[in-house]
């Protein structure tokens, strides 16, 4: 008992130092995981970020805050320094996004893809760029005259294994002899590994390349030996004006001016968002006009549909790898199952790293 | 897969690509160790090549220009580390050590305007031959400049080493830098020189990445490959045309790994990542082992300190 | 010898007027943006346990490496035997995961602190025997246990219910390290870093293995004349550098991490290197050097924060800290010079 006192006595004067800083503006923190320069996740958080300083709220960032024991201190002094709303930008800091929720309580927190909401002031959000998959797979099926759709992988986390499945399924369903190849990278961002994973996959016969990888380099390779491509994150088409079939586009800027405006006005409510072509958090870069106006005006026709709820991305039937039934004829999978999906579909060849 | 003879030849093509920045970088180490200085900043170098390479290349518009000035940064870069472990006799580790991490941060800084631009088309020699020659076509044309001039490196470094008078002298400062000395050789110049270019051929390997393999600005684009040119030199037992077989076999490791990914192998990624590291491990415990192999090998003052009072 | 603990002064005075002027390049106001960077972040007493926490790493693998330095044994490689023990003792942690109990958390240290032994035995073990080069053996291993991390993680250690994170399941109460203050992060890890200072300084300047160590790095030859088992003594410092290096590791995943995943430590084990040399391979000059170092991490934070200064003028300052020291130790060497340096002789 009085060793407890103890503690919470010398706790009580260290926190004693926290208030100083406090200021009466109402301002917005970002913590980004890699530089503010690497044109793929960070580049999009910071662009999202721009956009709230336009709508003239204040805001600081922090980059390139390592997924370690530092995550923790920057989210903690971001709220000590005044903050009144701090995103969070990467999966890794899920754990310390919650522990500094915990400490302060005034202060709301909004932690992008992870699933964790242990405090009310703690809010996810993310975007189904799924369904951006699902645009790329009708237009790879389309596009292929090898039938051999190249894709560099991450991690086989949910979110990457539900985007190859979603792009396969749409293929599937406009071309039933098209092959996926996939090459794990074990990395988010190294542009020479991906560059040389992506010719690689040229070189085994694959004539469209899709990423879930930042850099540009996979774009610029498929320039060079002319092959189709689409951009991740942002819009890379300047980086590789003929092979640039659409990007997906993470657009974070209009939840978060949304989400900083209500916070600002006291409107602020704990969520779990999942966004995604209808609200505008994905969107499509510019079709390119070598996919013919046909093809242009059937995959605008998916767009609208997938963003009305008309279409779903996963609509039964569907089967895993060994022919077992995931979505049951005429329905679509439900969210749950969608973030925890760690299978292959049928028609993916090979197996998930383990 | 198709494993006919024209596939080969593309793969061949493709190992060579990636094998470069790792040619030019180690073959300047190379020569800089062979004088008996051990230069930990390769990273350093690269990066600094890569973003005055790349920044160049957008303001004056002119490869050539970009080319030369990030072998010309590179010497400046290294002429920090010359000029502390040369004329202030600092420690060779602690101060290649600081030239990476100080290269890394200060690229940032230069580069911050330069991210999201695109790249410029760098020329291709000979692409009309590339596709008309089956096997040999992918392998022998179609490639830039800067790659033949890689693969001629190790081919040149040897003739100097061996053939030439001035070779002789930076093998005699490596080995023996007081019998050198005593022989009215100046040790400190030497040494200045080897450092300044490999510091020109990391800046080059850099612009080869932002220039020419993946043409774009982006932090941190090396990703460790100065750290594996570190490993190659040693790989190769600090012979130059080993380097070129080491940087092949590398490469080949990487770019072979992601086509049996491809073909559906499951394999144990980070165990073939490794092997470079693990190779390079092997190969200096069987030539250390042997005190003849290793005099004929390596430099023997490696990483000391040359000090001659006037 | 007042100058040879006088330079590191110099060196950081040097830096930050270095710092200014780079600030001042940059638009940014070169007093303020040194107070945010150098003043703010240790101006409360959170900011103060944060620093502490920070240097508490660095501080125990720079301890251990001044064994390495002094005895002119070239042990770059801090980073990988920190990995090391890191899995070593995060293995044992996830055998546990589920269990509660005393003894836990000491035998995960223990573990840590075997691994990164027995990492760092390699290079030591190839030098003695096999004649090979620590430099490059051990900086080649710092990659082999990255990959082996990435591989457990990624792999056969990962959550099984973490959706295929790149991450193990969190390790259980009584395999974390007790913090010391409610609500404050710095654990009692601070006092394994501590003992390793008291426990150094004991070792080098009050044993006999103190004195081999500083005489063998003077000069392999004395230390051969004086009957010194030199083969023995390289395993040895090893083996304390590594047994440091593993600690840390240890002490960050028990503490303020609490499982295991791909960034365990932003290069800790480099950054030691720095410090240790800044600390004059000293261990009290270390614990002053840790601070120092550990302060351009959190004031890159803090600048960024208040004024937008870019995150990478950290490293820049990291790496200008020791060019600076570098370069002053010039002026030392000359006073050396004269007390004792022949015609021409080699120095390490």
């Amino acid at each position: 008992m009085y060793k407890n006192f103890f503690r919470y006595l010398i706790s009580a004067i260290f926190l004693l130092g926290f208030s100083v800083n406090s200021n009466a503006d109402f301002k917005v923190g970002f913590v980004y995981v890699g530089p503010t320069g690497d044109h793929g996740w960070t580049f999009q958080h910071h662009e999202g970020r721009n956009a709230v300083e336009a709508a003239g709220i204040k805001t600081t960032f922090v980059e390139s805050v390592p997924e370690g024991a530092d995550a923790e201190r920057v989210i903690r002094q971001l709220a000590q320094s005044g903050h009144d709303l701090i995103f969070t930008t990467s999966f890794g800091y899920m754990d310390p996004t919650n522990k500094v929720a915990k400490d302060f309580p005034n202060v709301k927190f909004e932690h992008a893809t992870g699933y964790k909401r242990e405090h009310p002031n703690v809010s996810t959000y993310s975007a189904r760029f799924y369904e951006g998959r699902t645009l790329l797979g009708h237009i790879a099926g389309k596009m292929t005259k090898t039938n051999t759709i190249g894709y560099i992988a991450s991690f086989p986390i949910p979110e990457v294994i539900r985007g190859i499945n979603a792009m396969t399924l749409a293929a599937q369903k406009v071309n039933p002899n098209i092959k996926t190849k996939i090459v794990w990278v074990f990395t988010w961002y190294d542009p020479g590994k991906e560059a040389e994973a992506a010719q690689a996959l040229i070189d085994q016969g694959a004539d469209v390349i899709m990423q879930h990888t930042d850099s540009t380099a996979p774009v610029q390779t498929a320039e060079k030996a002319g092959v189709w491509s689409f951009g991740q994150a942002s819009d890379m088409q300047r980086f590789a004006p003929k092979s640039i079939l659409t990007s997906i586009i993470d657009d974070w800027a209009p939840y978060y001016v949304e989400r900083a405006i209500a916070a600002r006005d006291g409107k602020w409510n704990q969520q779990d968002t999942w966004h995604g072509l209808k609200e505008g958090m994905v969107a499509m870069g510019p079709y390119n006009s070598a996919m013919g106006a046909d093809l242009v005006k059937e995959v605008e026709q998916l767009q609208k549909d997938l963003a009305s709820g008309k279409v779903h991305s996963f609509t039964g039937p569907i089967y895993d790898q060994k022919g077992n039934i995931l979505v049951a004829e005429g329905k679509v999978a439900d969210d749950g199952m969608l973030a925890g999906m760690s299978v292959y579909v049928k028609g993916v060849e090979g197996d998930i790293p383990k | 897969m198709s494993l006919d003879i024209s596939f080969i030849g593309i793969l061949i093509g493709s190992i060579m690509a990636s094998s470069v920045p790792l040619i030019l970088a180690a073959s300047g180490e190379l020569i800089t160790e062979r004088s008996g200085v051990l230069n930990l900043g390769v990273e350093g170098m690269m990066i600094i090549g890569a973003i005055s390479g790349f920044a160049l290349m957008v303001i004056t518009d002119n490869l050539f220009i970009a080319i030369v000035g990030s072998m010309f940064s590179g010497v400046i870069i290294s002429l920090i580390f010359g000029f502390l472990t040369q004329s202030l006799l600092t420690n060779h580790v602690a101060t290649g050590l600081a030239l990476t991490i100080f290269g890394i941060g200060l690229s940032a800084m230069l580069g911050k305007n330069f991210v999201g631009i695109p790249g410029k088309e760098f020329p291709i020699l000979f692409s009309s031959l590339r596709e008309s020659i089956p096997f040999f076509g992918p392998i022998l044309f179609g490639h830039s400049i800067v790659l033949y001039f890689a693969f001629a490196l190790p081919f040149l470094t040897n003739y100097f080493l061996k053939k030439t008078k001035l070779g002789l002298v930076v093998r005699a400062v490596g080995d023996s830098p007081v019998s050198a000395s005593n022989q009215g050789i100046n040790v400190i110049i030497v040494r200045y020189c080897c450092i300044l270019y490999g510091g020109a051929m990391c800046g080059l390997a850099g612009a080869y990445l932002s220039l020419i393999y993946t043409p774009q600005w982006i932090e941190n684009m090396t990703a460790g490959r100065g750290w594996i040119a570190l490993a190659l030199v040693v790989f190769a037992t600090w012979s130059p045309i080993k380097v070129l077989i080491g940087a092949l076999i590398f490469g080949g490791i990487t770019i072979l790994q992601l086509h049996m990914q491809a073909i559906g192998f499951r394999i144990p990624v980070q165990f073939l990542s490794a092997l470079p590291y693990l190779m390079t491990i092997i190969v200096l415990v069987v030539i250390s082992r042997d005190s003849r192999k290793i005099k004929l090998n390596t430099p023997t003052s490696l990483g000391r300190i040359f000090y001659k009072e006037k | 010898m007042a100058l040879y603990f006088f330079t590191p002064f110099i060196a950081i005075i040097l830096t930050i007027l270095g710092g200014g002027i780079i600030f001042y390049i940059l638009g940014f106001n070169p007093i303020e943006a040194l107070k945010f960077y150098f003043i703010t972040p240790i101006s409360n007493l959170y900011g103060l346990s944060e620093l502490l926490l920070k240097a508490t790493p660095l501080c125990l693998i720079a301890i251990g490496l001044s064994f390495c330095f002094k005895s002119n044994n070239w042990n770059i490689g801090a980073e990988g035997q920190l990995t090391f023990g890191a899995i070593v003792g995060g293995g044992v942690a996830l055998l546990f995961y589920n269990q509660e109990g005393f003894y836990i958390l000491p035998l995960v240290i223990l573990a840590g602190a075997i691994g990164g032994m027995i990492f760092a035995l390699i290079p030591a073990i190839l030098k003695t025997y096999f004649n090979t080069n620590e430099i490059l053996v051990s900086l080649m291993l710092v990659y082999v246990s990255k990959l082996l991390l990435d591989y457990l993680v990624v792999g056969p250690w990962s959550n099984p219910e973490g959706f295929n994170f790149p991450e193990t399941r969190q390790f259980s109460d009584s395999s974390r390290m007790p913090l010391l203050f409610e609500s404050l992060r710095i654990h009692a890890g601070i006092f394994l870093a501590l003992a390793a200072v008291m426990l150094s300084w004991f070792i080098l300047y009050k044993t006999y293995l103190g004195f081999q160590i500083k005489v063998s790095g003077l000069s392999l030859k004395t230390a051969k004349y004086a009957g010194f088992k030199g083969k023995t003594m390289i395993l040895v410092v090893f083996m304390i550098s590594g047994a440091c290096a593993g600690l840390a590791g240890v002490g960050e995943i028990t503490g303020p991490i609490g499982q295991l995943h791909r960034m365990i430590s932003p290069d800790y084990g480099f950054t030691a290197i720095i410090v240790a040399f800044l600390g004059r391979l000293n261990p009290f000059g270390i614990i002053f050097a840790s601070l120092v170092v550990a302060l351009t991490y959190l004031g890159a934070e803090t600048a960024q924060i208040f004024l937008q200064i870019p995150k990478y003028t950290g490293q820049v300052f990291q790496g200008m800290i020791l060019f600076f020291l570098l370069a002053s130790d010039y002026l030392l060497f000359f006073k050396v010079k004269i007390l004792n340096l022949k015609k021409n002789e080699l120095r390490h």
